[in-house]
């Protein structure tokens, strides 16, 4: 857990005193991960460089698992704190192995334990320990570089991890898979990790919560969630973008609006079958055929049932796209719209047929939420149909 | 192809040329002259590498360590002040530099060596300085975010990094060291200055080549060897001479 009381940083410059950051109050629960968000020269950088004392603070204390670190002299307490920059700063004059197991080595750990753990955290980043350890940071791209530089911040295993911008100088393409491969290892780290960042879509993806800062004031604390659909203010919501409803579908996953109670027919129903369930369940468009596993492997349009006979299985048609239950909503409207359609069969891990997710639904849920929020301040009723 | 046939010819002539010279030198006696200075030059290049030992090594263990100090960031301050007075330093002609240095230490070994030490004194300063301030500020924060004792930073970190352009003032130190050993003859130091500067006043051209020609052998191999153990020392990470693996 982090914890800043009244955090403040005021430098001195020649044109006067700047406020970095005004009096910041935040707490980041243990295992979390809290992103720093704004635009450049907000405080987030300033507010990060202070936990750790690379800035010392005007005023106002730092907690980490309710110890007061003020009381910590500055050694110890960066020991105890995982440290990622933008730069990397990898020492070049170092083997990756030193460069990994510079930390231990601080903390005096013997050679046999070190080596072996530099062992363990490259199998951790999914780097090849014998083809790695012995080369020098210069040897390696970018993107690999800075999976070294995340293992050196874990090497000690500290509870509490400071990330500043830690994948802002890689290519794109390397990033999302940075992101990913960091965020499968968060899953079982649990660290509780500070991350600043300019980007709204990295923060939305790697958060758990989101602070917006601005000219150094901290504007808004919440979840990404609570975040899109509920700015504070003009200046939140225009940087969060005019498409931070779409944003949401990142957010949210086909399991939270599917409709679990589907029809369906099985390859030897007749097409008669087909078509009473059709009408009965109200359907548009069509019904979902399934094996005897569930699964779904075909749909019966509602005109080829009206005007066919026989059985099922020799009339359908292939699923045009099925989505997982697992996958967020924004791959389910890109495959509708990829195939012109407007619902999508659902499909556990065992590919077995859960329901089904139409875009009224989607856009049901989305908006429930914008709802709630406008509701309290103007009780207009919503625009719905039905 | 071409270019390969270039270098061919040019070794091959090269060969002729040194031939030549060995067939000139044996019939005009030169070399039988030369080798009669040979005992004269065994004493003397000793006596020479000594001056430049022992105020080399003065020079290296005062310059490093200055050169640390005013890379601090506690003397940013002064740092470049220092420097420039160590600039005006070099300015002053190392002959004049040692004439000062005999006006006020009286004639021998030590007026010689305190000399050359103040010749050799800046370029060391200066690489150690301006490499230190070289080593990239991400750098200097992993090593403090990491948790780095400022001495940590500086052995750990700072100095490896700088090491590669401190070698290099080293090399040009002492190269500068031993170009200006012969003018030590003149306070009274010894060293090959003593066949130069001799050969030169009794118009006799082998002596002062005597004197001169292992001066500049003296000067390349203690050049050479530097640059050895700064290929051994700095680590192979920084050292553009051992090239990293793609």
């Amino acid at each position: 857990m982090i914890r800043l009381e009244n955090l403040t940083k005021v430098f001195d410059t020649p044109k006067g005193a700047v406020v970095a950051a005004d009096h910041i109050n935040m707490e980041v629960p243990s295992g979390e991960i809290c992103i720093l968000l704004g635009p450049s020269g907000c405080g987030k950088t300033t507010t990060l460089k202070m936990i750790n004392r690379i800035i010392r603070p005007t005023s106002g204390k730092v907690f980490i698992d309710n110890q007061d670190t003020t009381s910590l002299d500055t050694q110890t307490l960066r020991r105890n704190i995982g440290y990622v920059i933008q730069q990397i700063g990898l020492f070049p004059n170092m083997t990756i192995e030193e460069n990994i197991t510079i930390v231990p080595r601080l903390l005096g750990w013997n050679a046999k334990k070190y080596k072996e753990r530099a062992r363990e955290l490259m199998h951790m980043i999914a780097l090849e320990p014998d083809a790695f350890l012995k080369r020098y940071p210069s040897e390696l791209s970018g993107g690999q570089q800075q999976r070294i530089g995340v293992a050196r911040a874990l090497a000690a295993d500290p509870p509490v991890m400071l990330m500043d911008e830690p994948f802002g100088a890689i290519d794109p393409i390397n990033r999302a898979v940075i992101q990913d491969e960091f965020i499968k290892m968060q899953k079982e780290l649990k660290k509780t990790i500070m991350f600043v960042s300019h980007d709204i879509d990295e923060a939305i993806k790697m958060g758990d919560r989101i602070a917006i800062f601005r000219d150094g004031h901290l504007v808004q604390y919440a979840t990404p969630d609570e975040l899109l659909a509920a700015p504070q203010d003009n200046f939140v919501e225009s940087f969060l973008g005019e498409d931070r409803a779409l944003k949401r579908l990142n957010l949210i996953k086909v399991q939270d609006v599917i409709n679990s109670e589907v029809e369906t027919v099985t390859q030897q129903d007749s097409m008669e079958t087909a078509l009473s369930r059709i009408d009965r369940s109200g359907y548009q468009h069509a019904i979902i055929m399934v094996n005897e596993q569930r699964q779904p492997t075909g749909i019966i349009p509602r005109s080829v049932a009206q005007v066919s006979k026989g059985r099922c299985h020799d009339h359908a048609q292939q699923v045009p796209a099925i989505v997982n239950i697992n996958d967020d909503l924004r791959k389910a409207v890109s495959l509708m719209l990829a195939n012109d359609i407007t619902w999508l069969p659902c499909v556990d891990d065992n590919n077995q047929l859960c329901g089904h997710i139409t875009q009224r639904a989607m856009t049901h849920h989305l908006g429930a939420r914008f709802r709630a929020q406008s509701g309290n301040t103007a009780p207009t009723a919503p625009l719905t149909e039905e | 192809m071409p270019i390969q046939s270039m270098n061919g010819m040019l070794r091959v002539l090269l060969l002729i040329a040194a031939f030549s010279l060995g067939v000139w030198g044996h019939a005009s006696g030169v070399i039988d002259e030369f080798l009669f200075y040979l005992p004269d030059v065994q004493f003397l290049a000793v006596e020479h590498l000594w001056l430049t030992a022992i105020s080399g090594a003065l020079a290296i263990i005062v310059a490093i360590p200055l050169g640390i100090v005013l890379s601090r960031p506690s003397m940013a301050r002064w740092a470049e002040s220092a420097m420039q007075v160590l600039n005006i330093g070099t300015t002053i002609p190392t002959l004049a530099v040692l004439a000062l240095s005999m006006s006020l230490l009286g004639i021998g070994i030590v007026p010689a060596v305190f000399g050359l030490f103040v010749a050799t004194l800046l370029p060391i300063t200066r690489n150690t300085y301006t490499g230190l301030k070289g080593v990239s500020p991400a750098l200097k924060e992993a090593a403090a975010g990491i948790g780095m004792s400022p001495a940590q930073r500086l052995m750990r970190v700072e100095l490896p990094n700088a090491l590669y352009v401190i070698f290099a003032g080293i090399r040009t130190a002492l190269a500068i060291n031993i170009g200006t050993v012969p003018l030590a003859f003149l306070i009274g130091a010894g060293g090959l200055g003593e066949l130069i500067f001799t050969g030169i006043d009794l118009y006799d051209p082998v002596m002062m080549l005597a004197g001169a020609i292992p001066t500049a052998i003296l000067a390349i191999l203690v050049d050479a060897l530097i640059a050895l153990i700064a290929f051994v020392i700095v680590p192979r990470g920084v050292n553009p001479a051992r090239k990293a693996r793609a």
